[in-house]
């Protein structure tokens, strides 16, 4: 019996890495952009995503809802009219390329527009996985305090915009933010922080002027 | 639950190679991990022991090397490793920006048991 040593180099992520890619080249020939959307539990990630489709007319949404478990979401968004489908990961914290590829099919994708992939409420494991997006934005809100940018940097560095929600409450909390500002400024200086309220639909034309930029 | 679908690939890794080489068993994995990666070393093992049964890979002692999150200082010119809740350079205070060292997560290599000898083509 011989003992060998292996020299190995390869990246776990790699094979959802290249499956993302090829999702990615997929969709682009359809037309259609993806966004990943990224935020903790209770972020308001749904409120927002309603609220930036409304203000997107003439172009075609699309939604895939990732959810521990629950279609919650699904059905408030289908109840819009909003074509979207349910991905339940029973547990797992993050969504990878293989499930949004199995979930594909499931939509009608018929006409160029935007599919968004809300992920599972998390800022740790979403944001080491790419599935398939163009790009990633990441939605926080005031109440979560201004230390998010220096204890989850992987997720701010990864977004290509900052949603700060909840803005209607800023009054009530002590954000400070500048100290917020200066974190994702320094892990990503060409993010935009847009500053919204899903409640009352603050600024989310500017978002959406954002978005529409970027097609 | 991160961990266990890393885990499931670090093992899948494991056995090809382990295989591409007519491994009779693996003996050890050598894994090099991003500090800021947010994975626990012990959940990694616990699951790798689980996922790696029945295959060449079981049993195998996997190591971690943990590489601490740097960032650049464009003041200095250099990389200093990121101090908790701040991202300020400790010698001049500037921002740092964000570098890959700290997010890798890759396996190194391998070690394995075989019947066959060393071949050294030359």
């Amino acid at each position: 019996m011989e003992t060998k040593d292996v020299q190995i180099m390869e990246d776990i992520y790699a094979e959802n890495d290249q499956v993302s890619e090829g999702i990615q080249q997929d969709l682009s020939a359809r037309g259609i952009y993806a966004i990943n959307v990224l935020g903790a539990p209770g972020a308001g990630k749904t409120t927002c995503l309603i609220n930036i489709i409304n203000r997107l007319p003439g172009i075609t949404p699309y939604v895939i809802e990732g959810d521990i478990q629950s279609d919650i979401d699904t059905r408030r968004l289908n109840d819009l009219g909003i074509e979207s489908v349910q991905i339940n990961t029973n547990g797992a914290c993050h969504l990878e390329g293989v499930q949004i590829q199995n979930m594909l099919p499931k939509l009608s994708l018929s006409k160029p527009g935007i599919l968004f992939v809300e992920n599972i409420g998390n800022l740790v494991c979403p944001a080491e996985f790419m599935i398939g997006e163009h790009m990633k934005i990441l939605i926080c809100t005031v109440t979560d305090g201004a230390d998010k940018p220096y204890k989850y940097p992987l997720a701010f560095e990864k977004a290509a915009a900052v949603l700060l929600n909840k803005a209607d409450l800023l009054p009530y909390v002590d954000f400070d933010r500048a100290y917020f500002t200066k974190g994702v400024q320094a892990l990503n200086p060409d993010a935009p922080i847009f500053l919204v309220s899903g409640k009352t639909g603050e600024g989310f034309n500017e978002v959406c002027e954002w978005i529409k930029a970027r097609l | 639950m991160h961990e266990y679908s890393l885990t499931k690939q670090i093992v899948k890794i494991v056995n090809r190679a382990a295989s591409e080489h007519n491994a009779k068993r693996v003996t050890q994995v050598r894994l090099v991990m991003g500090a800021s990666g947010g994975i626990i070393p012990e959940s990694v093992q616990m699951y790798f022991d689980q996922i790696a049964q029945g295959t060449l890979a079981e049993g195998a002692q996997l190591t971690l090397r943990l590489v601490a999150p740097q960032m650049h200082c464009p003041v200095c010119n250099q990389n200093f490793t990121r101090p908790r809740f701040s991202f300020e350079c400790p010698i001049c205070g500037t921002l740092g920006s964000p570098t890959d060292i700290g997010n890798e997560f890759y396996v190194e290599g391998i070690e394995l048991e075989t019947d066959e000898p060393s071949i050294r083509k030359g």
